[in-house]
């Protein structure tokens, strides 16, 4: 099914792509789509910096056109939550914010829009993370997500607990969502990857909180589907999570994973981690949701050690 | 220069701290940094008088100044440094030219106001003061009225600019909307505005106190405004645009007292009569002043009248019975003002740190504080939380009720402490995982522990450790659970020191001797 939908998404970029660009640069794309796509599942690196890492993965997995077509409105969604610089990791790195973005561009996006409904007061976690200005540098654009002014409702499908929900009006007009957390330990949920990400997109986080969070969280991929997951697992907080007391709760594991199944994604995370993605309620029920997979013995992995 | 091109110096100069401070009030973007709002509001006369009586900063010497140059000058605060005088002075002024004043004898009630305000002071209530004081109640105007008027006006246009997919302007967010405060501002701007359209600078001369207190120091100023008995022509032009209406033709003379400095007079003078005068070279007319006695009977009648009158803060704090589940013992004062006590004591509520307040936890206080603590900046844990890295409203603080603190500093200063209601949480209610509030715990105060349940989930709950929490609200704010929270701040009366986070080594190891565990 995913990989049915993977491969529908990289022809359709590559017709939309090409109907533009001149005959040469079709059949090379038309080629590279068809016999090059090695259709991974997903892809993990180590062992580089974050912005390397992420070029090696998209290189195996097709280039950024595979999933940004050309005129496309995208949103990235790292994680900004907090109100601490990049070392102490509770935020996304920005430089792999910064590349990703710079991949989207080259892919020929239209627009690429960058935001998160903050816990602590937005301005100051969008400037202390660096991520703020790795989007300017970048050529993206940083929006902000902490007025309720943004958010619309729209339904959840299949959502068991969570019916409807506030969603940013972004996401509303995007083509292409990136969901770019960073992988970190979790108070309550154990861990926090790319699903739990997605609460910084909607407005009332509390509702989940009250509502059998976990349910929720594997609820909201019903809604809104990240085209891809790019797992940031380079400072990785493995205790005090989410927000960490301080860089001892830091290991640098140099790590990153992306996948276009959420579910997948997450569930490698875990295991990077050092928890069976079972262990995970939200990764579990996202699963038999039928939401991703999370049996990463059945998935086709391109593992690259740098 | 001429001395009648004093006027326009001083139209400048007013409308430059006039523009200035309403800026550091309405800085929307947050671009404005301490160091220049404190360089903007160095010579506001309170707020700096306050900071100096309670030994707060060596720096708090602008109120010398002022005094100073109102012994030398008379009133030149009133007409350029207050920014609630230049406000009347802009009413006026749309109010119509054809406004025309006259001389009115001086009234003794501005002694009787400037004596009780005085006397509650010292009896420990600063409301009365924080009411008139002329800084506090123009910053009561722009951060209860006109700040959440700039914030419609850039949220409808940051939405126009939405369906051009525009977001370079952002939405703000609101700040709690003090019904109280907000009500208090708009009866201080209709009263001084009504009193500015009609009566000129009456406010000043009447009801504000900093006005009679240097109406009081400029009696025996060096320079003042006198008139020239023999180039006179008593065509009267001085006296209709004297806003004080301090300017006695019959007698040929000015009232020191009440003559606010505007030099509308010396600009209107075709005669070139009305003129500076050294005060200090004729021996002054040693008449009995009846305002001064006036001054002394209504103070010995305020003080029969008042004593025991005010409430200290100390009978208020105590732990209040209240109808709330959460019944927090005592409202969270902001980090820097030390104890309740003081900060109720010193503070003006002019409002500036709820302006800056980036996380807008600074809301106006109603009766947390007390009766003389009415509209005093409390943190409002329904409202948001303090960030843990923020200091922005110890900086900016003009009297000092907030003392500067550094981060390291803020970041031990504890403003009260966290309290667990195990029956409200939803992990015993629901049997779900939340721990909404130790993810937002800046310092681990709150953890998550195992939680044994029924249906033999893997859930966590709750746990305090109040050694090391600061009182930020996050873990209550967070709280997801209504109408009652499950964890709630109760204040410290007195700021107390919390214990360092500690960098405990990693639990988890981990096993890098495979790449790819999957």
């Amino acid at each position: 099914m995913d990989r049915r939908r993977f491969l529908k998404n990289v022809i359709g970029g590559g017709i939309v792509a090409g109907s533009t660009v001149a005959f040469g640069n079709y059949s090379q794309l038309l080629a590279a789509t068809v016999a090059a796509v090695p259709a991974y599942d997903l892809v993990a690196v180590r062992g580089g910096e974050p912005g390397v890492m992420f070029d090696r993965a998209m290189a195996s997995l097709g280039g950024m056109q595979a999933f940004v077509p050309k005129g496309s409105r995208v949103v990235v969604k790292p994680n900004i939550g907090w109100d601490v610089t990049p070392e102490r990791g509770g935020n996304t790195n920005p430089a792999l914010v910064q590349r990703i973005i710079e991949h989207c561009l080259q892919a020929g996006a239209r627009e690429v829009s960058v935001f998160d409904h903050t816990c602590d007061p937005w301005a100051q976690c969008y400037r202390s993370s660096g991520i703020e200005r790795a989007v300017r540098d970048a050529g993206g654009k940083i929006v902000s997500g902490n007025n309720e002014g943004y958010y619309q409702q729209v339904t959840v499908p299949e959502g068991r607990r969570l019916t409807e929900v506030k969603v940013h009006e972004l996401l509303l007009e995007a083509d292409v969502l990136i969901n770019v957390p960073v992988l970190k330990h979790h108070s309550s949920t154990m861990l926090t990857v790319g699903m739990k990400n997605l609460m910084g997109v909607v407005w009332d986080r509390g509702y989940w909180h009250r509502n059998d969070l976990h349910q929720c969280i594997a609820d909201f991929v019903s809604c809104r589907r990240p085209t891809l997951t790019v797992v940031d697992a380079y400072n990785v907080m493995k205790q005090n999570g989410p927000r960490g007391v301080s860089t001892a709760d830091i290991v640098q594991m140099q790590a990153l994973i992306v996948s276009p199944d959420p579910v997948a994604a997450d569930a490698a995370a875990a295991k990077l981690f050092g928890l069976e993605p079972q262990a995970v309620r939200h990764i579990q029920l996202a699963a038999e949701m039928n939401l991703g997979r999370m049996d990463l013995g059945a998935l086709s992995i391109n593992r690259i050690r740098l | 220069m001429k001395s009648g091109h004093l006027k326009f110096v001083r139209v400048f100069v007013s409308l430059a701290f006039f523009g200035l401070t309403a800026l550091v009030f309405l800085d929307l973007a947050s671009v404005i940094p301490p160091w220049f709002t404190g360089g903007i509001l160095y010579l506001q006369f309170i707020p700096s008088l306050l900071a100096f009586m309670h030994g707060a900063a060596l720096g708090a010497a602008g109120w010398l100044f002022v005094a100073a140059l109102t012994v030398l000058f008379g009133r030149v605060y009133c007409s350029t440094v207050c920014p609630l005088g230049t406000l009347q002075d802009a009413i006026g002024f749309t109010a119509g030219k054809r406004r025309r004043f006259h001389f009115r004898p001086a009234g003794t009630i501005r002694y009787a106001i400037a004596a009780v305000t005085a006397l509650l002071l010292v009896g420990g209530s600063g409301l009365l003061l924080n009411l008139l004081d002329p800084f506090s109640a123009f910053g009561r105007i722009l951060a209860d009225l006109v700040r959440p008027a700039v914030i419609v006006t850039n949220n409808i246009a940051a939405a126009a600019l939405e369906q051009f997919g525009q977001y370079a302007v952002s939405r703000k967010q609101w700040a709690v909307l003090t019904p109280l405060a907000v009500g208090v501002a708009a009866t201080t701007l209709v009263v001084v505005g009504w009193l500015a359209a009609r009566r000129g600078r009456l406010y000043c001369n009447t009801v504000c106190p900093v006005g009679t207190l240097l109406g009081l120091v400029s009696r025996i100023s060096w320079l003042g405004l006198g008139i020239d008995h023999d180039r006179c022509t008593k065509c009267g032009r001085c006296v209709r645009v004297c806003k004080a209406g301090c300017i006695d033709l019959a007698r040929m003379r000015l009232d020191a007292g009440r003559c606010v400095a505007c030099y509308n007079c010396l600009a209107a003078c075709p005669e070139e009569a009305v003129h500076f005068e050294n005060r200090w070279r004729r021996a002054p007319a040693m008449q009995a002043d009846q305002g001064r006695r006036n001054f002394l009977l209504h103070s010995g009648v305020s003080l029969l009248g008042l004593a025991g009158l005010p409430e200290t803060n100390a009978t208020v704090l105590q732990s209040k019975p209240t109808t709330i589940p959460e019944a927090v013992t005592g409202p969270v004062s902001p980090p820097g003002s030390i104890s309740i006590e003081r900060f109720s004591s010193l503070c003006t509520a002019c409002h500036l740190c709820v302006s800056v307040c980036p996380s807008r936890v600074l809301s106006p206080s109603l009766l947390e504080f007390g009766p003389s603590g009415m509209m005093q900046p409390r943190l409002n844990f329904r409202a948001s939380y303090c960030n843990f890295e923020c200091t922005l409203c110890s900086q900016v603080c003009p009297t000092g009720a907030i003392l500067p603190l550094t981060p390291e500093d803020k970041k031990r200063t504890q403003l009260g402490v966290t309290r667990f209601i195990k029956e409200n949480c939803v992990v015993v209610t629901d049997n779900t995982n939340c721990g909404a509030c130790s993810e937002h715990c800046p310092t681990k105060a709150v953890r998550m522990v195992p939680y044994p349940n029924p249906l033999n989930r893997a859930l966590f709950i709750p746990e305090v450790h109040a050694d090391y929490c600061i009182g930020c609200g996050a873990c209550e704010h967070a709280c997801p659970t209504r109408p009652f929270k499950a964890i709630c701040v109760d204040g410290n009366p007195v700021h107390a020191r919390s214990k360092k986070p500690e960098s405990t080594a990693l639990e988890i190891k981990i096993n890098d001797t495979e790449d790819f565990p999957f």
